[in-house]
């Protein structure tokens, strides 16, 4: 099976940015038209991934393999497994809906907006399919670029300093990754290919300090407390579609970090750290939670919302058990689902209100009563409601914490109270109630795109809700094949 | 056909019901909306007959739809159990359910939000029905947060109403830390049990029984159970976590009997039976409860007397009855439980959907002290509030006497720790419970015509257009299902032989054989005439016929002594009247010290800690030691020349003494 799927999930969003670029923001119309054909051609293209993908294999699937930097035996190497193929499905996915969310609201220099998100997901898909390390290593910093573009350009007011921090914050965290990567090449004895890595035997000592470097990158980048400040900032100050790939994809990046490299390549410096692992993700999950709590800007309260759910995430990969990880897995394509949805909502209401602010709004149902159903909706699966997508993850996650030590567990389900607590009382704040001021009174309901583009998402989460089983198959292999692997010592 | 497609049908057609009038709302029409979701309950209520006929031929069934999850050797079903305990809970939840869709009709006639009420409550019937027909935890969970966010839905029905949208947004909390205490324990079930399945559960229950937790050293079973139960509590309002069911009568009425009455509120009532084969093995647990029972019985019900709103006053009776079905299920008696949870749902509805038929006569005003005299303008509603009132009471031969008494008894012979304060709760509760069910009678249908006066008042509320018109009895479709509804409440208790001591459940309910409460009643009992007669030489009558007529006394014969009571009771009015300070005490600690903390962490640790001395700092330290190296590359050459000497002397001089 020699395809070239992975290089066209990667290079047709990428390549397909150049004609957008070309054609200019002066015909917008053309623009739009052209960007959506290549967002759907992107989307279609992962398909064959999906329908093509043998769930009983727990190994790589779709590979190909090129020289690349033959001077350190670099290679343009690629492949998929049940742990990566869903993201990859995922942020094609998104991809269409940030051009469809960006249709009409982005006025400015609209090619520009829409080749960034096009350049960034072809980068995205490389990360997620990346099996040399140096191949992860450039395509994980080069999404840095649009991202910071992204928000730097179409921000809020004070987008230049949340453009920064959030550079500045990626960018130290993963230059220790570099540093591990390259070290990781020596050792291997010239290798820059992640499966002999995950082969390779390592002391007590140096698998430390590479899970410390590893952990400084991706826990920026997931982000885990206490490296989380730069999120709140650069979701407050993004576009919305730039706030949706953030919280969609970008977060997603860090964890599927610790899958691919920290837990297979240094296992027992990861059984060592597991608890300072779990202690982290459990202040994210409960500190945060109430920090989300007491926030006034939407985006804010959703941004925070979002840590305190990736505290499941890196939760669920430290406990070592299936469920625990399927959990985390599936908790990170719900989030990808759910915190989009979150983060378009909040949009629509931005660009009829030009506020984030929840003091500015309540009783936005009696203008927008088709708009409201589908946020609370939305508000009911970031509360983990069953039935819905955001459900399955954290009861999985929480099913493997109280296996593994029922205080953790307990802890964790803490986030059912505090969940239900932030979200609810933001939605009582700004769906419900009487018309709160002149401004909602004018409030026109959500139009055809709008309610296209939600509606995906709806049925995306309802259908995971109601039959998360398709998602759980295809990663069984490869999460059992892992965790064989952790549980054999390096040392 | 086979019958699995008919149990599938039981909870897909209100589920249709409610799709079609909940997205097609506009084009059905009003008309059009109640056909189908009335249908879909009609349909629903039908074939839980013929399933009931089916189940009572001895064909039962556990099997699975499909499968929901898989992962780690844990496999999750969507599937249904069949027994006499869901069949009972189906045919109660889709008759009352069928009753309060019909009376919906007029309750809803003029409200703006028609086609979108019928869709929640088709919904909400949905939802109850996946809960009690699940054979698994995962789906009776689904089924249990389902029917919490239609209450969430509903009592924020009329969500302009800022009291509304506070007690839905409260009554959504208070049931997730329930639900916290229920998922840990269906969690510890799935680590211990490795299944989520009931019969696969019940069948290693001995073996759990030995196990201690791991981590903290409790023994397992106890702990399952009070986690257990602790979603209960959440879900039938049970003491401390009772402080949402009083707020939730902001939402319509028809909600408040179907599903703040009759059948939400008794799911955890309906679980802890379905639970027995674990709760039996623990005593620990089953002493919790009653306990927990025992409380919430007495002391809801002494609320009770001082509310003036009539549906408060029905909705505090509503936590002191679901306080004695607890008490039940700790005597071990979970058929009592279920046995008073029906004849419950059908004198509680009636009562709710009364009230809600004199909400509509006096304009939508629920002060008790703005009504009386009422039973000439409406009969029907008086006379079937009068049979409600004295079931709820427990006098025979109404159908609360049956399950009440029963309930007593069993409390009386249970051993648990704990059994001799809740028999004491049990019986005050009785005298409680027919002083407030006939205050509120006397109150709302007796004496002075009081909604006269109160028409000149300033007060007049949102309906307040209407002038001092005339009330009058409500129309048919309100009145047929209160006359329907109080059948049941005067007869279902005399099918107390066959349900109680008939082998109604079979072994849907499992009762441990050092237990002997029910098998006692059950030598003891002389049928339904007997049991009567019984009664009158028994405390618990004496005691609902003495509440009964002190509310006579009070509201009759002196009307003026409430008041002076209360003057003269001081401080203990205040305690009742304040609801013993539960809300006050958490809307302080529980939101305000959330909302303290939340801040504290946001501000002390993102802003200032993170923020402040780590980013910032380290931008602050990378600023000041660029300033200290500054110093040294002053560009002036006698003080690099200084600085040069300097150096060759100190090495110059290291080299000389060098060992």
């Amino acid at each position: 099976m020699n395809s070239q799927l992975l290089s066209l999930a990667i290079w047709v969003p990428i390549l397909g940015a150049v004609p957008v670029f070309w054609v200019g923001s002066e015909r917008r119309t053309l623009v739009r038209w052209l960007s959506l054909a290549v967002a759907v051609a992107g989307f279609l293209i992962t398909i064959p991934l999906y329908t093509g993908f043998d769930a009983t294999l727990s190994g790589m699937q779709f590979v190909e393999q090129a020289p690349w930097i033959t001077r350190f035996n670099a290679q343009y190497l690629l492949g998929i497994d049940g742990i990566s193929m869903p993201f990859i499905l995922l942020n094609s996915l998104i991809t269409v809906l940030v051009v469809l969310a960006g249709w009409e609201v982005i006025e400015d220099k609209q090619a520009q907006y829409m080749g960034a998100f096009l350049v960034m997901s072809g980068l995205m898909n490389g990360i997620f399919c990346s099996l040399d390390g140096l191949l992860f290593y450039v395509f994980f910093e080069a999404s840095l670029i649009p991202m910071y573009i992204i928000i730097g350009a179409w921000g809020g007011p004070n987008r230049v300093y949340a453009a920064f921090k959030f550079f500045l914050y990626t960018l130290l965290g993963s230059l220790l990754m570099l540093v591990a990567l390259i070290w990781l090449f020596l050792e291997s004895g010239g290798s820059f290919n992640i499966l002999d890595w995950h082969q390779l035997r390592l002391g007590m000592a140096p698998q430390i300090l590479i899970f410390i470097a590893f952990l400084v990158s991706f826990a920026v980048k997931v982000p885990m407390w206490p490296v989380h400040t730069w999120l709140p900032d650069a979701h407050v100050e993004a576009p919305t579609g730039g706030s949706v790939v953030l919280a969609s994809i970008a977060l997603k990046l860090g964890a599927y970090g610790f899958v691919r490299f920290s837990l297979p390549i240094v296992p027992d410096a990861s059984h060592q750290l597991a608890p300072l692992m779990i202690a982290l993700s459990l202040i994210a999950v409960i500190y945060i939670g109430f920090v989300a709590l007491v926030q006034t800007d939407m985006k804010k309260l959703i941004a925070y919302s979002s840590i305190s759910h990736m505290g499941f995430v890196t939760l669920g990969f430290f406990l070592f058990n299936q469920i625990g990880v399927e959990g985390a897995l599936v908790q990170m394509i719900s989030h990808g689902f759910v915190a989009g949805a979150m983060f378009l909502c909040v949009g629509v209401m931005y660009d009829r209100m030009h506020s984030r602010q929840i003091a500015d709004y309540g009783g936005v149902v009696n203008t927008m009563p088709k708009f409201a159903a589908l946020f609370v909706f939305f508000a009911m699966a970031n509360s983990g409601l069953p039935a819905t997508s955001g459900f399955v993850g954290e009861f999985m996650v929480i099913l493997g914490a109280i296996k593994f030590n029922f205080w953790v567990g307990f802890a964790a389900a803490i986030t059912l109270i505090l969940g239900a607590a932030y979200t609810l009382w933001m939605v009582k704040r700004v769906v419900f109630g009487a018309v709160g001021n002149a401004h909602v009174a004018e409030l026109k309901d959500i139009g055809s795109r709008e309610f296209l583009v939600l509606g995906v998402l709806a049925v995306c989460v309802l259908a995971m809700g109601l039959y998360p089983f398709p998602f759980t198959e295809v990663m069984h292999a490869s999460v059992d094949n892992l965790l064989k692997h952790v549980a054999v010592s390096k040392l | 056909m086979g019958m699995k497609t008919l149990y599938l049908l039981v909870p897909l057609a209100p589920l249709a019901g409610a799709i079609l009038a909940g997205f097609f709302g506009k084009l059905l029409g009003r008309t059009g909306s109640h056909i189908v979701t009335i249908l879909g309950v009609a349909i629903s209520f039908a074939l839980s007959v013929l399933i009931y006929q089916d189940v009572q031929a001895g064909n039962l069934f556990n099997g699975t739809v499909y499968t929901w999850m898989e992962s780690g050797g844990l496999k999750l079903q969507v599937g249904f159990l069949i027994d006499p305990l869901t069949v009972t809970m189906m045919l109660v939840v889709n008759f009352v359910s069928l009753m309060v869709h019909v009376y919906t009709i007029g309750y809803m006639a003029e409200d703006p939000g028609y086609q979108r009420f019928f869709s929640y409550i088709s919904l909400f019937t949905f939802s109850m029905l996946m809960l009690v027909m699940s054979n698994n935890f995962v789906q009776l969970f689904f089924g249990w947060e389902a029917v919490g966010l239609v209450s969430y839905l509903l009592i924020g029905f009329w969500y302009t109403r800022p009291t509304a949208i506070y007690a839905n947004l409260k009554a959504f909390l208070v049931n997730r830390v329930g639900d916290f205490g229920f998922l840990l324990g269906i969690g510890l079930i799935a680590a211990y049990a490795g299944s989520l399945d009931y019969a696969e559960v019940f069948a290693k229950r001995n073996e759990l029984a030995t196990l201690t937790e791991v981590v903290t050293g409790w023994p397992l079973i106890t702990a399952i159970c009070i986690c257990l139960f602790i979603g209960a509590m959440g879900k039938s309002a049970q003491f401390p976590l009772h402080v949402w069911l009083p707020d939730s009568m902001e939402g319509p009425t028809p909600i408040s009997a179907l599903i703040h009455a009759a059948t939400m509120v008794t799911a955890g009532i309906f679980m802890v039976s379905r639970m027995s084969p674990l709760f039996e093995l623990s005593d620990t647990a089953l002493s919790f409860v009653i306990v927990i029972g025992a409380i919430t019985c007495l002391f809801m019900a002494l609320i009770a007397i001082v509310q003036t709103d009539i549906k408060r006053v029905v909705a505090y009776s509503t936590l002191s009855q679901l306080g004695y079905m607890t008490m039940a299920l700790g005597a071990s008696a979970y058929s009592v439980a279920i046995f008073h949870l029906m004849t419950h749902a059908f004198f509680k509805a009636v009562l709710f959907l009364g009230a809600g038929s004199v909400i509509i006569a006096m304009h939508h005003e629920q002060d008790m002290r703005r009504m009386g005299g009422l039973r000439k303008y409406m009969p029907i509603t008086y006379a079937t509030m009068l049979i409600a009132a004295l079931a709820n009471a427990g006098l025979p031969p109404f159908a609360g006497f049956f399950s009440k008494d029963s309930i007593i008894e069993a409390v009386h012979l249970a051993q648990v720790p704990g059994a001799g304060f809740a028999y004491f709760c049990a019986l005050a509760g009785v005298f409680v419970g027919g002083l407030y069910s006939f205050r509120l009678i006397f109150f709302t249908f007796h004496g002075k015509e009081r909604f006269r006066e109160a028409a000149h008042d300033a007060h007049h509320g949102d309906h307040g257009h209407h002038g001092p018109a005339e009330p009058h009895e409500s129309p048919k479709v309100v009145t047929v299902p209160l006359i329907l509804l109080s059948i049941p409440a005067i007869a279902s208790g005399w099918l107390i032989g066959t349900i109680l001591y008939g082998k109604w459940f079979g072994d849907a309910i499992y009762i441990a054989e050092v237990h002997k409460g029910v098998e006692t009643m059950a030598e003891e009992f002389h049928g339904v005439f007997g049991m009567m007669l019984h009664s009158i030489t028994t405390l618990p009558f004496w005691l609902a016929v003495s509440g009964a007529a002190t509310a006579w006394f009070l509201y009759i014969v002196r009307p003026d002594l409430p008041a002076v009571i209360k003057q003269k009771s001081g401080v203990l009015a205040i305690i009742l009247e304040e609801k013993y300070g539960f809300d006050r005490f958490n809307d302080w600690f529980f939101a305000g010290g959330a909302r303290l903390l939340g801040r504290g962490l946001w501000k002390g640790g993102d802003q200032v800690l993170i923020d402040g001395v780590m980013v910032n700092g380290s931008a602050g330290a990378v600023g000041w030691i660029s300033g200290l190296v500054r110093l040294f590359q002053t560009g002036r050459i006698y003080q690099y020349a200084f600085s040069m000497i300097f150096g060759v002397f100190a090495l110059l001089t290291l080299w000389f003494n060098r060992a």
